[in-house]
């Protein structure tokens, strides 16, 4: 084979065409092609809502996380070889405990802004996790996952799990008595799995319970392991947003084909970058201002001791509680032992509702049978169904992570936990059905409202008397565009099934899983309030006669 | 800031659903972007030039919030503390850093925002958008790159190499896992032992001497481990001793005992006159059991609540725990102090799959 190639020329006939640029640049650019890499990213649009914040306060907190758990990382040490303490907290002073313990103790008392650190990588973390799971939750009632951003929803959903994994595991290495009764939890959890679980557990802490080596491995994945994934996924997930463009809401001039917003360089930056600063603000505020996570008044973690009222933090919680009201169901079979009392609360019951809400664009894809690309966000009110069942979810959810404080909400209120207890495992079931049914019918109350809005026009407040003395409002006719807004969506109807059969019998094509999905269509689609232009006509119409 | 490069008001509606076209006369239909109505910064010279002012300020103070923080950390000692109405006595140096950079990102913040929201365009872009997918040329070429890619690689060509090499691919992972096995021993019994055994010595933990009998009256509780886990040798391994072995020891009096007769006669049995040792560990996943209620003999669980009833061998009366505390054995030795018969006569502690 050969090939001749041109020689590479410095393209002097180009010169007198080409723009002016600084020598730096031009340096950069001749190495890395940087103006036609960045020229079409440079005034990319970006559509404005308070909600498309979500993402970024996580996309920030976690910066912050970086950057202190770096500062960490140069004093603690993650070793559990026992040391007695004498440091500047004199209550602990010759007591025996492992060397990370000591060196958080040492981080919090005697290394300057050590304890600043420490709690602005908590707070940080708390408002990461916080943030990241509302930012799902809006990404879901508006319909966001849909395609083209189904992967970017995997990947949004992956990070979130990995953010609680993280959270745990950064949360366990001090090895104070909260944190090592977490583990103890955990390890009794990992010895449930049937069949592996008790070899699981020694190849994890290396041993029995504790042993010596967890928190150095646990380090390794709270600081290297789990960070990179995280920072790999954002980064894809961020390139994703880029590529696909962001979604928006409808509006006058904005449709599915387009974007409407301010260009990121200067205003997105201005404002994305100012955004970053007031995260943490708020964050060294907090760190300034309110403890968190105070190890020394909990002391070093000891297998026998444990302090009544010990609550994990927030994101944990619906473990906690779910594994609290679950009934002492546990089975021996062949000599063997299968405890659905640990394995359904703490990884069946989240498996279900993590798989659930991963997989929810793919099951609505089905339902819908809808391959068209979705730019506009849906408000939550039009999918009356697909918002019922995200606040059913919240609420089970939120009864699990309630049902964690049991004891907290009993000698708060003076309850017995026993009742208490029992309550919250009626809820568990009830709660979520009760959520769901109001949630459909507020949303469908909202559509009908939409309705009246469109068809009369907005209520002004103005009271008019007739002349026979009757008292009416005076509606305000709607602007094109919020009439726009408003019918802008399109009301998805029930898939309709032919008869079984054609004219020459032949059955249908798609059998059963047709029939299901024409089901579940049914169900979702059934309930709606529309808005026809002949309605509109017909009422306009109407008005003339006046 | 001018409005003329403003796009004109772009058609169609939201999903594509309705053509572009939809009849003039649709009254709900786009239309279109609305007009371009300018802030006073954009009118007012005066204004832009407050505006200006404002966001300076906002950085000065952003500069103010950060110098302060290098004297606080230079001047306000670590172990300082100072008293907060509606915080507490909290660390000086702390709050004093958290306070100066703290307000030092918020000025910088908002004074970015400020800028952005009085001074920069605030003139909507439109641009459009295009669908994911590649079209039909560049489908086309790629896949005849690929085609000719596999061909010249005879991937198909060459069925032998094709499967030895997908074979490969299967074992591959092996040695990843293979590779792990020293992460830890295999369990082998070591969950149903404990260093409890004949003529251990009933330990409290605190003072490191012998419990006896007579330290124990009804109502009391009182902790206990194996004389054998202060030895030297178990120094290395007693924080793990300490997670299976650690019993609570309690006094009961006998017509107290509930449960059938045989039940009774056995947890009598193997208690010193009441005196009776239960494993501290919880049943359900580990925790520590720790509150003991001296009328009811119950003892709760902080972590899930399990309770347990003692009177009754340790039987759970609610909560997520499926088995009874394990009873220890112990009697007294000649000396008057308590030792224990043998070990555990079940494993302590979470279930797992081998117990049975
Ligand atoms: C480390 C965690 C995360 C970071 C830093 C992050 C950051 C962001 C940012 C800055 C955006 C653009 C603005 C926005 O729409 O909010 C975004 C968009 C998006 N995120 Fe996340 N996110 C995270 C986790 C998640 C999770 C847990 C999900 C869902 C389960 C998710 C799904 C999405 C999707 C589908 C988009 C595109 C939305 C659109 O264009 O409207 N993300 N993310
Ligand atoms: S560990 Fe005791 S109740 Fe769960």
């Amino acid at each position: 084979m050969s090939a001749t190639t041109a020689p590479l020329t410095g393209d002097k006939d180009n010169e007198a065409t080409e723009t002016k640029t600084d020598p730096v640049s031009r340096w950069a650019d001749e190495r890395l092609g940087l103006y036609k890499g960045t020229k079409s990213l440079i005034r990319k649009v970006f559509p404005d809502h308070w909600s498309f914040l979500l993402g970024e306060i996580a996309l920030f907190s976690f910066i912050l996380i970086l950057l202190s758990g770096v500062f960490l990382t140069l004093w603690f040490k993650p070793s559990m070889t026992e040391v007695e303490y004498h440091g500047s907290y004199y209550p602990l002073n010759g007591v025996s405990m492992s060397e990370a313990f000591a060196s958080t103790l040492n981080i919090s008392f005697d290394v300057r802004a050590g304890l600043l650190m420490r709690q602005v990588h908590h707070w940080a973390a708390l408002i990461f996790i916080m943030a990241i799971m509302v930012h799902s939750l809006r990404i879901f009632f508006t319909g966001a996952f849909r395609k083209p951003r189904e992967i970017n929803w995997l990947i949004g959903f992956t990070l979130m799990i990995l953010g609680l994994l993280e959270g745990f595991a950064g949360y366990s290495l001090p090895d104070d008595l909260l944190s090592g009764t977490g583990l103890r939890i955990a390890s009794g959890v990992v010895l449930a799995i049937p069949i592996v679980g008790t070899y699981l557990s020694y190849f994890l802490f290396g041993g029995d319970f504790p042993g010596h080596d967890f928190i150095p491995r646990l380090f390794t994945i709270h600081v290297l392991l789990v960070p990179a994934l995280i920072v790999g996924l954002v980064t894809a997930h961020l390139i994703l947003v880029f590529v696909q463009k962001h979604t928006q809401w409808a509006g006058p001039g904005k449709t599915n084909e387009n974007v409407v917003g301010l260009p990121f360089m200067p205003v997105y930056m201005a404002k994305a970058g100012g955004f970053m600063f007031v995260i943490f603000g708020v964050v060294f505020l907090l760190a300034g201002l309110v403890q968190i996570n105070p190890i020394w008044v909990y002391g070093p973690y000891t297998p026998d001791q444990i302090s009544a009222g010990s609550q994990p933090d927030w994101y944990i919680g619906f473990l906690e509680g779910s594994l609290r009201m679950m009934p002492n169901w546990e089975w021996n079979l062949w000599g063997h032992t299968i405890s659905f009392n640990v394995l359904i609360p703490s990884l069946v019951v989240p498996g279900i509702l993590f798989t659930g809400y991963a997989l929810w664009p793919f099951f609505e894809q089905w339902v819908t049978g809808d391959k068209r690309e979705h730019h506009i966000l849906d408000r939550p009110r039009n999918r009356p169904t697909r918002t019922a069942i995200g606040v059913a979810g919240i609420t089970f959810y939120g009864v699990l992570w309630l049902g964690g404080g049991n004891d907290l909400i009993a000698t708060h209120f003076h309850l017995s936990v026993e009742a208490l207890t029992w309550t919250f495992r009626v809820l568990v079931f009830v709660g979520p059905v009760i959520a769901f049914w109001c949630t459909k019918r507020i949303a469908l109350g909202l559509q009908r409202r939409d309705k009246d809005k469109i068809l009369h026009g907005r209520e002004t407040g103005i009271i008019k008397v007739s002349l026979d003395g009757e008292f009416s409002e005076v509606h305000e006719p709607l602007s094109a565009g919020e009439r726009y807004r408003l019918t802008a969506h399109e009301v998805q109807k029930p898939l309709e099934l032919g008869p079984a059969t054609d004219e020459n019998g032949v059955p249908r094509p798609g059998g059963r899983g047709l029939r299901l999905r024409a089901k579940a269509s049914k169900a979702m689609f059934s309930d709606h309030v529309e808005t026809t232009v002949e309605e509109y006509k017909e009422l306009e119409a109407g008005h003339g006669h006046h | 800031m001018s409005t003329d490069h403003l796009p004109e008001s772009v058609g169609g509606a939201g999903h594509g659903t309705l053509t572009k076209d939809a009849a003039a006369d649709d009254p709900f239909k786009d239309p279109g972007l609305p007009e371009y109505r300018p802030r006073v910064t954009d009118l007012d010279p005066k204004a832009a030039k407050r505006a200006e002012r404002q966001v300076a300020l906002l950085f000065l103070i952003s500069i103010a919030g950060l110098v302060g923080s290098l004297f606080c950390y230079t001047f306000i000692s670590n172990t300082a503390v100072v008293r907060v109405t509606g915080l507490g006595t909290v660390n000086a140096n702390n709050l004093a850093l958290g306070l100066c950079l703290g307000f030092a990102f918020l000025a910088m913040g908002s004074g970015a925002i400020h800028w952005a929201r009085t001074l920069m365009t605030d003139v909507d872009l439109v641009q459009y958008r295009h669908e994911m997918k590649s079209d039909p040329e560049a489908t086309a070429e790629a896949v005849s790159e690929w085609k000719q890619g596999v061909a010249d690689s005879g991937f198909t060509k060459y069925p032998l190499i094709r499967r030895s090499l997908l074979t490969a691919m299967l074992v591959l992972p092996l040695p990843a896992v293979w590779l792990l096995r020293d992460l830890g021993p295999m369990p082998k019994d070591r969950l149903r032992h404990t260093l409890w055994a004949k003529d251990q010595k009933l330990i409290n933990p605190n003072t490191k001497q012998p419990l006896r009998a007579e330290d124990i009256t009804v109502g009391t509780l009182a902790l206990a481990n194996p004389e054998q886990i202060y030895s030297p040798e178990q120094k290395e391994e007693f924080v793990d001793q300490l997670a299976k072995a650690a019993v609570l020891v309690v006094r009961l009096p006998q017509n107290a005992l509930k449960g059938s007769e045989e039940q009774k006669k056995q947890q009598w049995d193997w208690s010193v006159d009441g005196i009776m040792a239960f494993s501290k560990i919880c049943t359900h996943v580990g925790c520590p059991v720790a509150l003991y209620e001296q009328q009811t003999h119950h003892m709760l669980c902080p972590c899930h609540q399990s309770t347990f009833d003692l009177s009754d061998n340790g039987r759970v009366i609610f909560g997520p725990a499926a088995r009874s505390l394990p009873q220890l054995p112990i009697t007294v030795n000649a000396n008057g102090e308590l030792v224990a018969v043998s070990d555990f006569r079940q494993p302590v502690g979470p279930s797992f799959w081998e117990r049975g």
